[in-house]
């Protein structure tokens, strides 16, 4: 958590338990409120709606990771999506989320501990023809193989160790 | 109290309470009816587990038996070729996503699945289906009990036990579809929840996938 953010979180938290009836039905658009103003839900801010609602913690996370509307990690400076429509599928949309994940040492929905990448998958983004896609804060990167990957992270300040081979062969490839 | 009203089950009459669900007065009555999810003292059945089917004389598709009440002349059947198909189907489904084992299973005299699989005559084996591999993950962060994920069967008695009667909300299901399962708030360990081991919820577990640590 980041300096003043706890203040922030709760004093987001009770101006919206401030606007909405503090009963369960309405969770989802408390939720919805507060994801608008933090845009992610924290856990201390889905501790405090619990508390509010007096419904046990793990039922507002169990929400939580229901709906995919709900993100549960900051977005980054860099908001990476990585586009898994059919085309980029096919061509190696999947390649490239993995390339991310294993650069970045995220899974797919995660945030770099210094909050400067975040990575998520998306549906289409409509331009299969550039596929597969990645979009970075909305500008759109076409191509994007493994060499790629690496150009994007560099190109927004990531330091990418040089593969030396050494551990890595097994299960990488299979070969 | 409610009325008593007169029903036929595989063509033994037996009289019961006026809207009382099926499942239980044919339990009561000594008649075996699949079931996972049902409790009796929930006031919603959530008739999610799609075991209890029993053939309804005039209906044309099997019901569910825990949202069935009863009523005056009711007559069902347990099995029918109908019910049995949706039942094997439910039951394939669910041992597909339980990790078998059942000689160092703690429920192997009391487990659910193996009452069913010898009340109707099924096998515990995959036939349609592949079994999904999720890597072994065993909580046994409590004092007493453990919680072995990989043999949740997703029946959510245990969670009802916990926010209902224990009155602590430390297990809910998390996640959806596939990664839908029974967890804590922030997938938190059951030490690190508001989980106050008080260990209601070990008894109702069908799977043996929470169990007393000195059972094993």
């Amino acid at each position: 958590m980041v300096e003043g953010e706890e203040e922030l979180i709760r004093t987001s938290v009770s101006e919206v338990l401030g606007e909405q009836e503090a009963v369960r039905e309405s969770l989802i658009p408390i939720l919805l409120r507060v994801q608008e103003k933090l845009s992610y839900l924290p856990p201390l801010a889905m501790e405090l709606i619990a508390g509010a609602l007096q419904i046990p913690a793990v039922d507002v996370f169990g929400l939580a990771t229901f709906y995919n509307q709900f993100r549960l990690h900051p977005p980054g400076k860099y908001q990476l999506q990585v586009c898994m429509g059919t085309a980029c599928y096919m061509v190696g949309g999947k390649i490239a989320l993995d390339c991310f994940e294993r650069r970045l040492g995220i899974n797919e929905g995660e945030t770099t501990p210094d909050r400067e990448f975040s990575l998520e998958r998306v549906a289409c983004v409509g331009c299969c023809t550039l596929a597969p896609v990645v979009v970075v804060n909305e500008e759109v990167e076409g191509r994007v193989t493994p060499t790629r990957v690496d150009g994007i992270l560099i190109a927004f300040g990531k330091k990418i160790q040089p593969s030396t081979g050494v551990g890595e062969k097994k299960g990488d490839d299979g070969s | 109290m409610s009325k008593q009203v007169s029903i036929s089950i595989d063509g033994r009459t037996i009289t019961a309470p006026e809207g009382e669900k099926l499942l239980w007065v044919a339990l009561e009555n000594g008649i075996y009816i699949p079931n996972l999810c049902a409790m009796k003292e929930k006031s919603h059945p959530s008739g999610s587990c799609r075991l209890c089917y029993v053939q309804v004389e005039g209906r044309a598709e099997p019901v569910t038996s825990c949202t069935l009440p009863v009523t005056e002349g009711l007559s069902v059947q347990t099995r029918s070729p109908q019910v049995d198909r949706l039942v094997k189907s439910a039951f394939e489904l669910l041992l597909s996503n339980h990790r078998l084992g059942c000689g160092r299973c703690p429920r192997r005299k009391t487990c659910e699945l193996l009452k069913m699989a010898k009340e109707r005559g099924l096998k515990m084996k995959l036939f349609h289906l592949e079994p999904l591999e999720w890597p072994v993950e065993i909580d046994d962060s409590p004092k007493t009990f453990a919680f072995d994920r990989s043999r949740c069967l997703l029946c959510g008695r245990c969670v009802w036990i916990c926010q209902e009667v224990a009155k602590v909300g430390a297990l809910g299901f998390t996640g959806r579809g596939i990664d839908r399962r029974v967890g804590t708030f922030q997938e938190l360990s059951l030490a690190e929840s508001p989980c106050t081991e008080c260990g209601l919820c070990i008894d109702p577990c069908p799977s043996g996938a929470l169990y007393f640590k000195e059972s094993k």
